[in-house]
């Protein structure tokens, strides 16, 4: 139920308005809950609301928690 | 599949801690049960599914309320498609709409005010469920129908919020959990803070986890480096979407409309303010009061486990009924209705895991 679909605004309306372009969709949403988001930036949607802005940047962490892990399995 | 991920899970599955670790997310359900994870892990690490399909918890009394509701000559009833085919007493919404009930269902919830202009003549119920992260979409409809000055549109919350129903579950001693994969997209309106609070409550670890095959191996490990190193903290795994501090707006406007009720969830009872309902001040929104629907109490379905798999006692194919008298086509509980729910994502991805042995 709580399913997001990620998208990439492409116009701000009025009203909190704004499309999205989803998957190459353009579909209406509103980004009340998302007040400062702006033309260009990747958001996660639920409900026909953008929830969150997606940081493409960010890496995993996965490298350095199998070393951890690895770790503990010594100490174990 | 990466090569670091790779190494990553021949570590969990020659891991030899014993932990029985919960989601309490229908995504998770899915996800895990579609990625083939618990097939894979070693029998000592068991993966849980707790109470995180809305439609599951939602009680036969509420359901039943819409249902009559619904079912009134000038009522459409809007909601989400995850609702229509759920059981009630008699019958589901699916069924009033083919007995000629006007049953809409919608994407957005703001869709419901468009609806309601259309139709002065007729009285707009909007059904609203789901968690934090669908609650405050709710909000925002309802301050816009106040704005708009839409008389004839109400909503039926029967919305319930994660955190109590978690100390539900840490508190209960039937029930085995040592650490929490955290519900990603509740996560995205929560922050880490209703977590890390829990954490140290009952001394549990706990990872905000993504919904990748990748990311749900890395919260499982990230909850198994705490357990080693006898730590109890929230963690963000799934940071590329979750901020630590969650989204105050979508907080806000959750607050401003809704105030924490008692609410009867599926199988784990009625949990002290768990639910949502509207405010004293949206009042004249609120569909019970403006239909005088009094609380119900229902007999759950009988010989139906859902109550003892949503609370982590019970797995699916522990039911008598699973896969016999229960299927998706056939459904008789709430979890085998919703694809969310664990006995549909079971029984949908189950049979590959036992070809495969």
């Amino acid at each position: 139920m709580c399913l997001g679909v990620p998208g990439q605004i492409v116009e701000i309306q009025p009203d909190w308005g704004a499309v999205a372009d989803v998957d190459g969709n353009q579909v209406q949403i509103s980004v009340a809950l998302l007040p400062d988001v702006k033309v260009g930036d990747y958001v996660l949607i639920h409900a026909g609301f953008a929830m969150e802005l997606i940081d493409r940047e960010i890496a995993r962490e996965t490298r350095q928690l199998l070393e951890e892990l690895k770790e503990l399995r010594q100490d174990g | 599949m990466d090569s670091v991920v790779q190494q990553l899970l021949e570590l969990i599955k020659a891991e030899t801690i014993r932990c029985s670790l919960m989601e309490v997310c229908g995504t998770h359900t899915m996800a895990i049960a579609r990625s083939g994870i618990r097939g894979v892990l070693p029998p000592n690490i068991r993966l849980l599914s707790g109470p995180g399909c809305p439609v599951c918890v939602t009680s036969q009394g509420d359901l039943d309320a819409v249902i009559d509701l619904a079912e009134q000559e000038d009522i459409t009833l809007v909601t989400f498609g995850d609702m229509l085919r759920v059981p009630g007493s008699h019958g589901s919404l699916q069924e009033a709409r083919s007995r000629g009930a006007d049953v809409r269902v919608v994407y957005s919830p703001l869709e419901t005010l468009e609806i309601a202009r259309q139709r002065p003549e007729r009285q707009v119920v909007f059904l609203g469920i789901g968690f934090e992260t669908t609650a405050p979409a709710v909000a925002v409809t309802v301050q816009r129908a106040h704005q708009l000055g839409l008389k004839n549109l109400s909503v039926y919350s029967v919305h319930k919020i994660i955190p109590p129903a978690l100390e539900a579950i840490f508190s209960d001693p039937e029930v085995q959990v040592d650490g929490l994969i955290c519900p990603g997209h509740v996560s995205i309106v929560l922050g880490l803070e209703p977590f890390e609070k829990l954490a140290a409550r009952y001394h549990k670890p706990m990872v905000v986890t993504g919904f990748e095959a990748e990311d749900i191996l890395e919260g499982i490990g990230m909850l198994v480096r705490q357990l080693k190193t006898g730590t109890a903290r929230a963690e963000l795994q799934y940071r590329r979407v979750v901020r630590a501090q969650g989204n105050p707006a979508a907080r806000q406007v959750l607050d401003q409309v809704f105030t924490p009720v008692d609410a009867a969830w599926r199988g784990l009872g009625i949990i002290p303010a768990s639910g949502l309902d509207l405010r004293p001040q949206y009042a004249d929104y609120n569909a019970r009061r403006r239909f005088q629907i009094k609380p119900q109490q229902r007999y759950e379905i009988p010989g139906c486990s859902c109550g003892a798999i949503l609370s982590g006692k019970l797995n699916p194919d522990q039911c008598p009924l699973f896969g016999k008298a229960c299927t998706p086509t056939q459904p008789v509980g709430p979890c085998m209705v919703s694809q969310e729910g664990a006995c549909a994502a079971f029984y949908r991805y189950q049979p590959l895991r036992s070809a495969e042995v």
